[in-house]
Formats: C-alpha cells, sequence, structure tokens
C-alpha cells in the first residue's frame, strides 16, 4: 500500500467561471475569468506558481493542442504546462498532476485549470468525434445518453425493478439538482422544476428524457495548490486539505470480458475504496458528509451512491426516493446543482466540484451553505461510458 | 451426359425483413401515375439502408453453408448489377465476412439481369473430382425512379447456391444459352435507374421468342419434353410470362414457380437463383427442375433433384424468407433509404467516415469476419482478438487463437434506443450482447421492426453497413446484432 498525499497538499485558493452558454466568451475569457477568482483567493502572484496543468476534453472544438493555450491565456512565467485529456475525468486529471507535483516537492505552489468551450460547435449535445481508426470499424458512435442509458437498462433488469419505479428514482435526482442550483449564481441551470415535467421530457435515450440529462455548458475552474507548510506562511489557516486522490481506468473487462452485468461502475467502487483507504475513512456512509458526484445522467447519480458504497447494492434508488441525497438530507449529493444544473464543461467539471466541495468546507458557499460543514467532501468525477471509463475520486477536508 | 455427381450441393437464400406495401407506394403517386393502380397488390421486400448485394450475399451465403464446414469451399462469385464497387472485389468482401480460406477464389459477375444463372452455368461446367465447390452467389438492390412500374415490381434480395462435385441435391444435367442485344432495358454505368421499352415488345419479341426458343432448343437438347420438367423456373416477372412460356413448351401449370412477385418482387440478378431455390424447397428426388434467366438473351438449365436432398439440414431459404416478412407502409423511409430522396439529416450526421485501409487490413479477419480470440491456455472469448487476454484472473500474453463469432448465439446484456445520435433508421438501437460459450460485443443492433428489446433477448449476428463515407464514395461494413425470429434457431 503506498503511503498516499493525505495532507500532505493544502489548497491555496480556487475560483471558477460562470458556467453556461457563455456566447460571450471564449476559452481564453473562461479562464482567465476563473483564474482571477483562484489568483486572489491565493494571494499569491502568477510568477509564484512553479508548475501548471490544463485539462481539456474536445481540444479540438475550442483551445486545439497541448498546455500552450492556457499559458498565453494567464501570460504564465514559461513555466512547465501539461495539457491532460481522460475523457470527462479530465478535470481532476488536472488537479491530481498540479496535487502530485507539490506532494513530490518539484513544484511549490502549482495551478490547475479545466476549461471547456463547446458552444461554438453548432448543435447542442456534446460533439460527435471519432475514437480512434480501430474503435470507428468495430464500436457504436453513440450519443452520450445513448451510453448512459444502458445502465438503467441493465439496472432495473438486475434488480428487477419496474421501469416506472427506477424512473421516479431518477427524476428525483433531477428535481433536487434544479432545486439546489437556484441558490447557486454561478449555476448554468437555475429553475426548479417539477416531477411531472421530468416524466413527461421528451425521450432522447429510452430511458432518459431531456431532463435526465445534463447541461452542456461553457466553463472554466481553477484550483492553485501548495504545502501545508507554505499556506500557513503565506498567512492561511484553516486549510483545506487533499486527503485522497484515486483514479481507476477500465481494462476492457466490461467491455470484453462476460462477468459484467452492465448495471455498476467496477472503476468507481475500486476508485472509493481506494480513496477510504487514502483518507483512512472506514465508513464512508457515516464519514463522508457532502458528495459531488458525476450525475451526467440522472441513471449515474443513482448507481453512483452505491458504487460509493454509501447506499447498499441494489438500494440507492431507495435512498434516492427517501431524500437522503437531498440539500437537507443526511448526506447532501450536487448542493451546487452538480453537472446537472451547474453545467458540464468537460474539462472543468472535476474542478468544480472540488471548489463546492471547498467552499462548503470553509462555510463559503453563500445561500446554499450546509449548515454543519462536514468533516470530509468526496467528489467523483467520471469519464467515457459505463463499459469504458476512468473513475476518478477526490476527498478533500479540513486539515487535521 | 454429365458427371452425375455434379450439381447443386446446397442453397441458401435471404431476403430483407421489411416488405412495402405496394399500396403505400401507389397511394403516394396516384395523383401522378394513375395508371399504376394495376400493378399496386402485395408487397415488396426492401433492403434497409444498412443493406448491400454484398451484405444480402453473405446472408444467402451464410443460409447456404448451414451445416457445412467453411473450408469446403473453393471458390466464391457474386453476380449482381448492383455491385458496391466498380473496382474492389465485392466477393473479396463476401469472403472475409463467409471466413472462407485466403487460398479461395473468388469472381464477380454483372452486366445484365442474367447474370447470376451465367455464373451457375461456369461453375457447373468447371465443376470436376478434386475440385472444390464454388458457391455462387446472386444479389441485387436495384433503385428505381419514384411513380415508375420499376418501382413497384422491384424487390430487394439474394440467393446462394453452392456447386461441385460430391453427393449433390440436384444433379446438373446441362444447359443452353443465346445472346442477342436485345435492349429491352438498359442501365448505363453510375446511372441510378433503368431506361425501359414497351412492355409488349419485350413479351413478343423478348420473352416468347428469344426465351421460349431457348427453352424448347434446350428441352431438344437434353431429349426432354416439356411433361418431363416438374418444377419449371423461369425468372420472368412481367405478368403471366412465364407461365405462356412454360405452357408453350408443354411444361404442366402446376410445374410452374411462382415468380414470388406478390410477396418479394423482381430481386433482378438474384431472381433466377431466388426462383431455383424455391423449386429445390418442393422437389422430390427424380424430378427434373429447369431453370430460365432472361437477358441480353437467356440462359437455360436443367437439374434432377436427388435423394440428397432430403438429408440437408434446415435453413431459412425462401420459404423461411418470405415468412419472415414484416409488411411496413413508410414509403418515405424507403425513398430515404435507397438516396432518393434527401432528408435534412442535422450535424450529428457530419461525422467523417473516412476508412483507413492500413487499419482494415491488419484487422480484417475481426472487422468483415467477426472472428475473436480465444485464449489457448484459459479458454476465454473476447472480441476483438488482442495481446493480452481479457481474462481478470489470466492476463495470458500471446495465448489467443482465432475464434469466429458469427454463427454463435447471443443474447442482450444492456441496450438502448437513443433517438439523440445520427441514424438512418431512428432510433438508433445498440448495446452489448454476450455469446454463448463466451464473449461480448457493443454494437448497433438491426431489424427491429416490430420485434420488443429486452435485457436478455436471444440475437444473431448480421453482416451490414456499418457507416457510409459519402466524401469518398465508400462504406464501412461490420456486423450488427438482430432479433432472433420466432422459429429461427
Amino acid at each position: 500500500m503506498p503511503r498516499g498525499i493525505k495532507d500532505k497538499v493544502a489548497i491555496l485558493g480556487m475560483g471558477c467561471a460562470k458556467f453556461g452558454e457563455r456566447w460571450d466568451a471564449d476559452a481564453e475569457a473562461l479562464m482567465v475569468e476563473a483564474y482571477e477568482e483562484a489568483v486572489a483567493d491565493a494571494g499569491i502572484e502568477t510568477s509564484q506558481i512553479d508548475a501548471a496543468w490544463l485539462s481539456v476534453g474536445f481540444d479540438a472544438v475550442n483551445i486545439g493542442p497541448s498546455g500552450i493555450p492556457l499559458s498565453m491565456a494567464l501570460r504564465l512565467n514559461n513555466i512547465p504546462v501539461t495539457k491532460v485529456e481522460n475523457y470527462c475525468a479530465s478535470g481532476t486529471e488536472s488537479f491530481r498532476g498540479a496535487v502530485y507535483a507539490v506532494a513530490s516537492g518539484a513544484a511549490d505552489i502549482a495551478l490547475a485549470m479545466g476549461v471547456e468551450k463547446l458552444k461554438d460547435i453548432g448543435y447542442g449535445g456534446l460533439p460527435v468525434r471519432t475514437r480512434g481508426t480501430m474503435f470507428d470499424m468495430i464500436g457504436v458512435t453513440g450519443s452520450a445518453p445513448g451510453n448512459f442509458a444502458q445502465l438503467a437498462s441493465a439496472y432495473r433488469a438486475e434488480h428487477k425493478l419496474a421501469p416506472e419505479d427506477l424512473k421516479r428514482a431518477m427524476a428525483h435526482v433531477s428535481v433536487k439538482s434544479h432545486a439546489n442550483a437556484v441558490k447557486n449564481p454561478k449555476a448554468h441551470l437555475r429553475k426548479e422544476i417539477d416531477i411531472d415535467t421530468v416524466l413527461n421530457a421528451p425521450m432522447v435515450a429510452e430511458p432518459l428524457g431531456l431532463f435526465d440529462c445534463c447541461g452542456v455548458s461553457d466553463g472554466a475552474a481553477c484550483a492553485i495548490v501548495t504545502t501545508p507548510e507554505i499556506a500557513r506562511s503565506l498567512g492561511k489557516s484553516d486549510l483545506v486539505t487533499v486527503k485522497a486522490l484515486q483514479l481507476s481506468v477500465s481494462n476492457g473487462w466490461e467491455m470484453q470480458g462476460t462477468g459484467w452485468n452492465g448495471s455498476y461502475f467496477p472503476t468507481t467502487r475500486l476508485a472509493a475504496s481506494r480513496a477510504y483507504d487514502e483518507a483512512g475513512i472506514t465508513d464512508p456512509r457515516e464519514e463522508v458528509g457532502l458528495l459531488e458526484v458525476h450525475d451526467c445522467f440522472s441513471i449515474t447519480e443513482v448507481v453512483t451512491m452505491e458504487d460509493l458504497h454509501i447506499s447498499k447494492p441494489g438500494e440507492g434508488w431507495k435512498d434516492v426516493l427517501n431524500g437522503m441525497y437531498d440539500a437537507d438530507g443526511k448526506v447532501p449529493c450536487q448542493i451546487d446543482g452538480g453537472l446537472k444544473c451547474f453545467g458540464h464543461p468537460i474539462g472543468a467539471s472535476g474542478i468544480r466540484m472540488i471548489y463546492e466541495n471547498y467552499l462548503q468546507l470553509l462555510g463559503r458557499a453563500g445561500e446554499r451553505q450546509r449548515a454543519n460543514p462536514p468533516k470530509y467532501a468526496l467528489s467523483h468525477n467520471l469519464g467515457g461510458m459505463p463499459n469504458q471509463n476512468v473513475a476518478a475520486v477526490a476527498i478533500v477536508g479540513i486539515e487535521g | 451426359m454429365t458427371d452425375p455427381n455434379i450439381g447443386i450441393l446446397a442453397y441458401g437464400a435471404y431476403v430483407p425483413q421489411r416488405r412495402l406495401e405496394r399500396s403505400a407506394i401507389y397511394a403516394a403517386n396516384q395523383w401522378f401515375a394513375p395508371d399504376l393502380r394495376g400493378l399496386a397488390k402485395g408487397v415488396k421486400a426492401t433492403a434497409s439502408w444498412d443493406e448491400d448485394a454484398i451484405t444480402m450475399a453473405v446472408e444467402a451465403g451464410r443460409d447456404a453453408l448451414t451445416g457445412i464446414e467453411r473450408a469446403v469451399v473453393g471458390s466464391v462469385s457474386l453476380a449482381s448489377t448492383t455491385l458496391p464497387f466498380a473496382d474492389r472485389l465485392n466477393s473479396g468482401i463476401v469472403k472475409e465476412a463467409l471466413t472462407l480460406p485466403d487460398t479461395s477464389g473468388a469472381s464477380d459477375a454483372t452486366g445484365s439481369q442474367r447474370c447470376g444463372a451465367s455464373a451457375l452455368i461456369q461453375a457447373l461446367n468447371a465443376a470436376g473430382p478434386g475440385r472444390k465447390p464454388q458457391l455462387c452467389i446472386a444479389s441485387d438492390l436495384r433503385k428505381a425512379a419514384p411513380a415508375s412500374g420499376d418501382e413497384l415490381m422491384i424487390g430487394d434480395g439474394a440467393a446462394a447456391m453452392l456447386v461441385g462435385h460430391g453427393e449433390p441435391i440436384a444433379r446438373f444435367l446441362g444447359s443452353h444459352s443465346v445472346t442477342i442485344d436485345f435492349v429491352d432495358h438498359f442501365r448505363s454505368a453510375g446511372v441510378d435507374f433503368d431506361y425501359g421499352w414497351e412492355a409488349r415488345w419485350i413479351k413478343d419479341e423478348g420473352h416468347t421468342k428469344i426465351g421460349g426458343g431457348a427453352l424448347s432448343a434446350a428441352l431438344e437438347m437434353h431429349g426432354l419434353a416439356g411433361s418431363d420438367i416438374a418444377h419449371c423456373a423461369i425468372a420472368i416477372t412481367a405478368r403471366g410470362s412465364g407461365a405462356a412460356l412454360a405452357k408453350k413448351a408443354g411444361i404442366a401449370p402446376e410445374a410452374v414457380i411462382d415468380p414470388l412477385v406478390g410477396e418479394i418482387g423482381d430481386t433482378g440478378a438474384a431472381h433466377s437463383s431466388l426462383m431455383l431455390a424455391a423449386a429445390l424447397e418442393r422437389a422430390k428426388p427424380g424430378e427434373k427442375i429447369l431453370l430460365l434467366d432472361f437477358g441480353q438473351g437467356a440462359d437455360v438449365l436443367l437439374f434432377e433433384a436427388a435423394e440428397a436432398l432430403g438429408k440437408l439440414p434446415a435453413r431459412t431459404g425462401v420459404a423461411g424468407s418470405v415468412a419472415r416478412g414484416r409488411p411496413v407502409e413508410n414509403y418515405m423511409r424507403y425513398l430515404f433509404h435507397r438516396n432518393i430522396l434527401p432528408l435534412e439529416r442535422g450535424a450529428r450526421a457530419e461525422l467523417d467516415q473516412k476508412q483507413p485501409s492500413t487499419t482494415l487490413y491488419r484487422a480484417r479477419k475481426g472487422v468483415l469476419g467477426l472472428v475473436g480470440g480465444r485464449c489457448t491456455k484459459t479458454g476465454t472469448v473476447q472480441f476483438p482478438k488482442s495481446p493480452i487476454s481479457v481474462n481478470p484472473n489470466d492476463h495470458a500474453a500471446h495465448t489467443q487463437e482465432d475464434y469466429p463469432l458469427a454463427e454463435v448465439p447471443a443474447k442482450v446484456v444492456t441496450y438502448t434506443a437513443d433517438k439523440l445520435t445520427y441514424s438512418p433508421d431512428p432510433p438508433a438501437y445498440y448495446g452489448a450482447v454476450d455469446f454463448e460459450g463466451g464473449g461480448r460485443l457493443t454494437c448497433e443492433f438491426t431489424d427491429l421492426e416490430g420485434a420488443e428489446v429486452e435485457v436478455g433477448c436471444p440475437m444473431k449476428m448480421v453482416f451490414r453497413i456499418k457507416a457510409v463515407d459519402e466524401l469518398r464514395h465508400n462504406q464501412r461494413y461490420f456486423w450488427k446484432a438482430a432479433p432472433v425470429n420466432e422459429g429461427e434457431s
């Protein structure tokens, strides 16, 4: 078992651009918007940053290749900038790069930026793209809703659920996230909806309707990290530190083997277990007080409640319906509106989740602030599709 | 006397599932072409957007090879007037999809409605002891101008005959051919639709004189009388023409094989093979079969059904193909799928579908033949084959042997009906299927007309067009899962 990075790295500052259909802004403007908040929060100068990571999902339709766009946008001091892409988990991957740089001692202060400018493609939803010459010959170029809708068909079959019961639990997820986002000025979709709106919405990919799908947004989010010692030397107290940072990547078993039934994410289960070990959490249902998960689709959130070992297998849908994950529930999930309503600028989402957890831990989440800040806040960032994915789990908490 | 061991060894057929009601075509066009009313009866087989002469040929070939080792086949021919490629061996793609040995011969035949029968004659004449059989497939997917008679008459389909030396189900007695440049219709290269001449002239000077003349000559050459023929397949679909020719030759009315117009339509180059398959389905050992095909002359073939016919394993054939038909009324979809009606497809249809030849060549067994890998150490089956096994308990390296999956029954593990992604036939159904004995594939589903998909549904694999590269006039082929119809194994 590796020693891990618990409490070795502190968050010095964070920022997040307003998510949404940012017709006014390009990727450069979005990055600057997130950075200006983060650097002011950190209380440092740009020249103090030693290394940077940049995540983006669909670089071909916005910033193009390499780390140069970040270096240019922020006028960084010719420091190393690494661009990362790991499907929709790219944001946490960028954060991981910066955190590891600090933990290793290679950098004193490192920056993680995630950005996505999706609304320059000319149509709704995610851009259609190839996945390499071989995959294109044998794979399915389905939509993201189509890929995740299969979770629902498999979950239903595995737990012998009536379609309407699962659909109701999925609808609850979306109603809850819409209600939460009303209190979030940076969220893309800030409008309450009722359950009938969700249930009666047009079908996108059976059984996912329009309101089972998250918003596709423009946005950027930024984190500046350092060691706890340096943070204190810069005058910070009440430090939010990284307790665990784990990534689990499919090796083809789900897609090519026959042991997986399609109703859960083995990668999320692994990443969560490893993260709890790294953070020293033994009873996640009781110890994790706040969740930001990758609710790209309502069914993903239902399944993820089980994969994070918080709901029991087959009971996630019941816990959802019982309000356990509502803003006033035992473990609030998506208190900021989540991907569903805060929005999902691919490369930024993982950092946006950590941004919310950071604010909540410090009691700075404004109108949506949870009454009793938890000890641990978890973010789950998923890339790819159910049968082939990248699952990232990050746990942050107050130092000590 | 030809060698009694030479003849047809097996047959198969494939007809697309959708049967478009001719009344629906007529209803849309009657304002313009009210005189077509007489043809607006029954249904015509219509291929989906993901089918062409090659994919239908593969399915007919699979049906013909039911219960037969693929390695037995020595060569494959594909006869069609609608070959997708002018210069790329169309039968070569069929060979890959059927996982025939690389040492197989292959040839394409085209240029006339009777190219199927002509290819059959050539293969039968080339057969002999020590020579491997030839799989002769005929397949056609013709377009017709909207509001034309052809549009109502033409159907899509394919049939296959395995011919050669062995234990035939029908012995080859001989053939007779005449070639005359009789232009009843023509279709120039690169043009979609036929240009036809007056039906009465075609019947009198073509069918009756050229066709009838060849028929009489063939009987006489082989010392047969019309009354000796128990099954007469005349691949002419003009109403009453075949029956009239048979009657004139002294062939009994009950011997005349129905030209399948009401249930399938005129399948062009495939039609003679399809009707021959229909004749074989009803023939008894010892009975004589006559096949006549017409097109810039005529080919006549004579067979005698043999004992082995009764031992042939069950197959879809023509009867099964007729039975699996599902009537549909969506004429607009048919026009769209034939590229006659351009619909607005949206930006999601803009994905570049360029197919790299290098990748295809390296992966041709997997892509075209659906050949996966089986770990010789653990028995784990997977698709695609890979250097290191997917087995989580033993990632054995470099242990996999070829493992064909196309004929292995499968069942649905996950699925969806996607209305967002672009599909010419929305919604796009796809999901994961597991093969009996191991192996999993996430793939598109097809032929879902009237079918309900659910986790656990039995599926079979079919060879189809995966995507069309409109920029370079090319298409990708791969395998899709289709529901197993009632009565199919």
